[in-house]
């Protein structure tokens, strides 16, 4: 036996030579960067890697990427990702995707991947506006939104994306912000070290159309009480020596509560592993004062990993039933298939 | 009693029979015409079937609109079509009467089920009176059998109750037709003992089945069988087909002799859903069936595997060949073989389900937006939907294209034997993925270019993920020719516009040329696509058979047409084009080569009958000579 050594890449041996064409200060640059430097750290080949996009700011990805790709039509990533997975359980497939792409044209296509967990890392690049259209309100856009198509302010109330993907049974959840690499980058690792459809929203700054969507939680002078930090095992506590922590109360509702006023025993212990979705779906409903985001007024805000549970994923079992249908049939032979309706003789 | 025992015996030989069985939409109908029908292949029949049905699954029993029907045509001698009239009807009911005694011929034999003959279901389809009792039937022989309680008699001493023992009654139905077209019944049997598991059910099916038959053989309402003996045909082993079979079928053989897995996306359309639960029973053929959450992502996900690597391929009818038209697109600019089966049913919208048409030539050929040409194979029969698809697998992946193959509902669950093919002498449609390097950068460093074509085909190289070093990206923007960059610079669009073309054009030097069949000093040439094929076979033989001459000129590939096809239309002072919608190829071949041919349409979800084409090609001949005369 001889010991198979996966040759080192670099972050260069994972940045293809197309210029990047997104505007100056856009926050998919800070998320590019993390991938790309992530990439080296996974013991992965480009060459058994795929990214796939559909259409908007953020499905320029690919093409940034020097491994396999195809950057394909509004909202059918997840679609056409799929393919691409279950034919070939081998690859690690990536799937590149924007609010709008993904919740607005695409919605069916994403909830069908992460229902049936098809093996796929989705990205989900959240800026909560249309950036390429030039400004138009997305399914994630705050009530009363003014933009473009909604100058009387938008009516439409938006989708929570975690919510949404965990009513669709999804096994992996997370949140991650453009501004933290580091945090990127960690989200980044468990959402590809899971195996099934792995669903993280980065909030994402789109600074031409909706700038400082997300100061209210992520602005650097606010984070530190604004962001909670999900840990599995760990008590959810947040803030300067994590004096405030969330608390389920008896009407079953999540709370901030500071921690010295409850006790550290009566604060809510994470656990990202739990099968039932409740605890994750209140957490992902959590950040704002009205659920669904629905205000532009935000609270402290869960960030990390909500859920991760093992579950067969869709290309595993696929290919599980091929292999149980050769073994009880014997491989497919032509001849045999031809004649098994009955057949007759002409002499 | 020993006489009539004698004459009965005594079989009368005919060469041909056209049977339709008729009842309501939950009375077996469509089973009892196969079984029938596979009888009679065993038997060595030559045949053709037109199954009939509902959209509804359970349509308001007793009424017109739910009446299920299914004719088939048994010969000793090569047939293509059902037949345009039947002789025999079966009416199960007064509403299968009532929808299907136009269609019988003058003087046919009607056998109904008597116990249906009831005022309440007699009265529900708007007969005032009995059509039994009354002379309206004066021109026809009618049998009646009161075969729902001759079935509840012949199955009570099993203990079966009368309400289920009605259920057997196709079964007597079918028994009975057996005795009366000498078919074998042992094949029948056999059928009903493997397929009913239930103890009561197989039995009371058996029971009826034989009751039937003795039924026919010991009344004297039948004066005597009739045999049709079995067709010369070229020997070898055959089995009866289905177009969607033969189709699934097809699609199997394609991934073996390309050497490549068979993935399916799908989602479930009437009437190509068959395809799908055929090839969802081939997983010991490596293929992969996944049934999408609709049909965009049944396309899209075929599209990525073919990226992957494997004969990608999504199954659909109008309604969701439409909602596919963005991923054609898509895998046009992409350059990947990716195939797509449109079983066309009648349009537009919804429209008849599960009826047939062929009208959706115009979608196909010109349903994408912007200038995205793709080839078109169409199968013109049940059996040759197994070769058409194995043809569409060849073009799509030697030239990496998506490819819409056609067919409709009439091949699609009509069915006629098939002489199995030698899988040796199917052909090897493998291709080569790329493995290296195929340009040197000006720095000298060894590249990968995506869209380097073929200088011959114009097909651009194949490179699937999991091969180091041709990593690179595709996508819907606009590629510099060669590099596959993107590029957004006039003289490159239309260098790439004019190179997609031109390679779809060139495929026609890869193709048959079109091949006259009858009579090429004919005034008349007829040009058909698809289904049509079976009417226009039995058209054209009684036209050429009454001495007249016509030429018949047929395409399995709608794009590109074969290159020949200009001249040979041209060599015919008058060209006609029948088709199951309004003239789509006709306008066609009269934009591309400014011959003045005319349609003959027909939309009723129904085929053409041979009669209605044998009349068009007399009235071209006719107007042809009149012509000529006027002239002279």
């Amino acid at each position: 036996m001889t010991d198979v050594v996966v040759p080192l890449t670099t972050k260069k041996d994972w940045t293809s030579d197309q210029e990047v064409r997104w505007c100056p200060g856009c926050g998919d640059y800070g998320i590019l960067l993390a991938v790309q430097t992530l990439m080296p750290e996974l013991g992965v080949q480009p060459e058994n890697t795929v990214f796939i996009s559909g259409i908007g700011c953020s499905s320029r990805f690919p093409y940034y990427m020097n491994t396999y790709g195809i950057h394909s039509i509004h909202g059918r990533a997840p679609a056409i990702a799929t393919g691409v997975a279950v034919a070939r359980p081998d690859l690690d497939v990536w799937v590149i995707t924007g609010d709008g792409d993904a919740l607005s044209i695409g919605g069916n296509h994403l909830i069908h991947a992460l229902r049936r967990n098809v093996n796929l890392t989705i990205l989900l690049f959240n800026n909560r506006i249309y950036g390429l259209t030039k400004g138009q309100y997305s399914p994630t856009s705050e009530v009363g939104k003014v933009t473009k198509s909604t100058p009387m302010g938008s009516i439409d109330h938006p989708f929570s994306p975690l919510a949404l993907a965990l009513g669709a049974e999804a096994s992996f959840v997370a949140r991650t912000h453009d501004l933290d690499r580091k945090h990127m980058m960690e989200t980044f690792r468990a959402a590809h070290a899971h195996r099934g459809a792995s669903f993280v929203e980065i909030l994402q700054n789109c600074n031409v159309f909706n700038d400082g969507a997300f100061d209210q939680v992520t602005g650097r002078k606010v984070r530190g009480e604004m962001m909670i930090d999900l840990r599995h095992g760990e008590p959810i506590v947040f803030g300067e020596n994590g004096h405030a922590g969330v608390v389920m109360g008896s009407d079953g509702h999540l709370r901030i509560v500071e921690v010295a006023d409850v006790g550290l025993e009566a604060i809510l212990r994470h656990d990202a592993h739990r099968t039932d979705p409740s605890l994750a779906f209140a957490l992902a409903r959590l950040s704002a004062d009205d659920p669904g985001h629905s205000t532009a007024v935000w609270s402290p805000t869960p960030f990390g990993v909500f859920r991760d549970v093992e579950r067969p994923d869709y290309g595993s079992m696929v290919g599980a039933q091929l292999a149980e249908a050769s073994t009880k049939k014997g491989p497919g032979d032509l001849r045999t298939l031809l004649q098994s309706a009955g057949t007759w003789q002409v002499s | 009693m020993t006489d009539i025992a004698e004459r009965k015996s005594a079989p009368e030989t005919i060469s041909r029979v056209v049977v339709r069985f008729a009842g309501d939409s939950g009375d077996g109908m469509q089973l009892t015409g196969d079984r029938f029908t596979s009888a009679s292949a065993i038997f060595g029949n030559d045949l053709s079937t037109l199954p009939d049905f509902p959209a509804e699954i359970r349509a308001p029993a007793g009424t017109v609109n739910g009446v299920s029907s299914f004719q088939v045509q048994i010969a000793n001698h090569d047939i293509t079509t059902p037949g345009d009239a039947p002789s025999v009807l079966v009416a199960m009911n007064p509403a299968a009467l009532k929808a299907d005694l136009g269609r019988l011929e003058q003087g046919g034999l009607i056998i109904v089920n008597r116990d249906a003959f009831v005022e309440r279901d007699l009265a529900k389809v708007g007969y005032d009176t009995n059509p039994l009792d009354d002379d309206s039937l004066v021109n026809y022989r009618v049998v009646e059998v009161p075969m729902t309680s001759l079935t509840i008699e012949a199955t009570a001493s099993l203990g079966v109750k009368p309400r289920d023992a009605e259920r057997s009654k196709n079964f007597f139905a079918l028994g009975m037709i057996s005795w009366l077209f000498s078919r074998p019944r042992e094949p029948t049997l056999e059928w009903i003992t493997s397929r009913f598991n239930d103890d009561l059910v197989r039995s009371a099916n058996t029971a009826a089945f034989n009751a039937g038959y003795h039924f026919g053989e010991t009344t004297e309402l039948f004066d005597h069988p009739f045999q049709v003996l079995s067709a010369h045909m070229p020997p070898g082993e055959y089995t009866n087909i289905t177009g969607n079979v033969a189709l699934a079928w097809g699609l199997v053989a394609a991934g073996q002799l390309a050497k490549l897995p068979v993935f399916l996306g799908s989602y479930p359309i009437t009437p190509a859903s068959d395809i799908l639960h055929e090839l969802s029973k081939s997983k010991h053929f490596g293929v992969r069936t996944v049934q999408a959450e609709d049909e965009i992502a049944a396309a899209g996900m075929a599209l990525g595997a073919a990226f992957a690597g494997h004969l990608g391929v999504t199954t659909t009818s109008g309604p969701g060949l439409a909602l596919k038209s963005e991923t054609l697109s898509l895998a046009v600019s992409l350059e990947l073989p990716m195939l797509l089966i449109d079983i066309q049913r009648g349009g537009p919208s919804t429209g008849l389900p599960t009826k047939t048409e062929a009208a959706d030539l115009n979608i196909a050929m010109y349903g994408r937006h912007s200038e995205a040409p793709l080839p078109i194979v169409a199968a013109y029969s049940p059996s040759h939907c197994f070769h058409a698809a194995i043809e569409a697998a060849r073009i799509a992946l030697k030239y990496r294209t998506p490819v819409i193959l056609l067919s409709d509902g009439y091949i699609a669950n009509g069915s006629e034997p098939w002489l199995l093919p030698d899988v040796e002498s199917l052909p090897d449609i493998s291709v080569e993925f790329q493995e290296g390097f195929n340009h040197v950068a000006p720095d000298g460093t060894d590249e990968y270019w995506p869209y380097l074509r073929d200088p011959e085909t114009l097909a651009r190289p194949w490179a699937i993920p999991g091969t180091p070093g041709l990593m690179h990206r595709v996508g819907g923007l606009e590629k510099q020719d060669g590099s596959g960059d993107i590029n957004y610079t006039p003289a490159n669009h239309e260098t790439m516009v004019h190179l997609r073309a031109a390679k779809i054009a060139g495929i026609a030097a890869d193709i048959p040329p079109a091949e006259i069949v009858g009579d090429a000093d004919a005034d008349v040439c007829i040009l058909g696509w698809g289904s049509t094929w079976a009417a226009i076979d039995a058209a054209v033989q009684r036209t050429r058979r009454s001495g007249k001459k016509v030429a018949w000129v047929h395409l399995t590939h709608l794009s590109p047409l074969p290159a020949n096809l200009g001249d040979v239309l041209r060599s015919f002072p008058r060209v006609l084009v029948p088709e199951l919608n309004l003239g789509q190829l006709c306008r066609i071949v009269r934009a591309d080569y400014l011959v003045d041919a005319q349609a003959v349409s027909k939309v009723q979800g129904l085929p053409f009958t041979s009669k209605e084409l044998e009349t068009a090609i007399d009235t071209a001949l006719a107007a042809v000579h009149s012509s000529e005369k006027g002239a002279a």
